[in-house]
């Protein structure tokens, strides 16, 4: 029950602190928003380059739960599509192994912001 | 607050000395404090999904399919607490702790819907949905498609 609890803390600990490193060593005008997508294409980067694979084997939640682990299934998806459907799959693996993530964002998201009101 | 020893810097204050004022009362550097609430933070968010994965797995779903759906448990409760304006007083503290998670992601979709509410259900909520979760599903998915083209050419 609690194995890879403490390696998915330390390596989720230490991805959230490389996103702190950006947000604090760059200008304010590098807002939450930029360092979102550095770690979406970073993760993306890393996984085509087969890099970010054995951070999962190794910390599990603590490499997907962060955004550069939806990169990772991005590029990873697009990947294992090419493998099973060759062309078509460079479209379509991407968004297929992501769909859970996107579309439980947007359907949560949604809810929330109608059934909250701004606060102050 | 008042500040007793508060003196018009104007008067009887050379440049040197003001540039000196400035560099005493200017916040010390807490980027090592920072560091450790990222880690912290962020390292929690991740075990307590783990704790969710290995929960999922003994009750019989694949390690893919636990994976993802204690993805979107997260994703779920990251949005709930941000309307609860909780999570944003956590990114206060936590910065990229609270950011880099995939809460975050949900907080950043959350956090503009809300404020633009009054905009209407489609060009405020809807569209404003996407102002962070936007250019990361356009980096990500171009780099997606970046990768898959790269493996089609290498390997096929």
């Amino acid at each position: 029950m609690f194995g890879m609890v403490l390696p998915a803390f330390i390596v989720g600990g230490c991805i959230c602190v490389v996103g702190q490193l950006l947000m604090d060593l760059t200008k304010a005008s590098f807002t939450p928003a930029h360092t979102l997508v550095v770690f979406v294409t970073g993760g993306g980067i890393l996984g085509a380059l087969g890099l970010y694979r054995p951070l999962i084997e190794w910390g599990g939640a603590g490499a997907t739960i962060p955004l550069s682990g939806f990169g990772y299934a991005l590029a990873n998806g697009a990947m294992e599509a090419v493998q099973e459907r060759g062309f078509i799959g460079i479209f379509s693996g991407g968004l297929e192994a992501t769909a859970i993530g996107i579309a439980t964002a947007v359907l949560f998201g949604y809810l929330v912001a109608l059934a909250f009101n701004p606060q102050g | 607050m008042e500040n007793k020893d508060w003196r018009s810097p104007a008067i009887g204050v050379t440049p040197q000395e003001y540039a000196d004022l400035v560099t005493k009362e200017t916040p010390k550097p807490t980027l090592v404090k920072n560091l450790i609430w990222a880690f912290v933070v962020g390292g929690l968010i991740c075990a307590c999904a783990q704790i969710m994965i290995n929960a999922l797995k003994g009750l019989g779903l694949t390690a893919k399919e636990a994976s993802n759906t204690a993805t979107a448990i997260v994703i779920f409760f990251g949005a709930l607490l941000t309307g609860f304006g909780v999570y944003d007083e956590l990114v206060k503290r936590a910065g990229a702790g609270g950011i880099v998670p995939v809460s975050g992601f949900a907080n950043s979709i959350v956090a503009p819907a809300l404020e633009f509410k009054r905009e209407g259900f489609v060009t405020g909520v809807g569209a404003r949905i996407f102002t962070v979760a936007g250019p990361v599903l356009v980096f990500g998915i171009i780099t997606s498609i970046g990768a898959g083209l790269c493996y089609f050419l290498l390997h096929r």
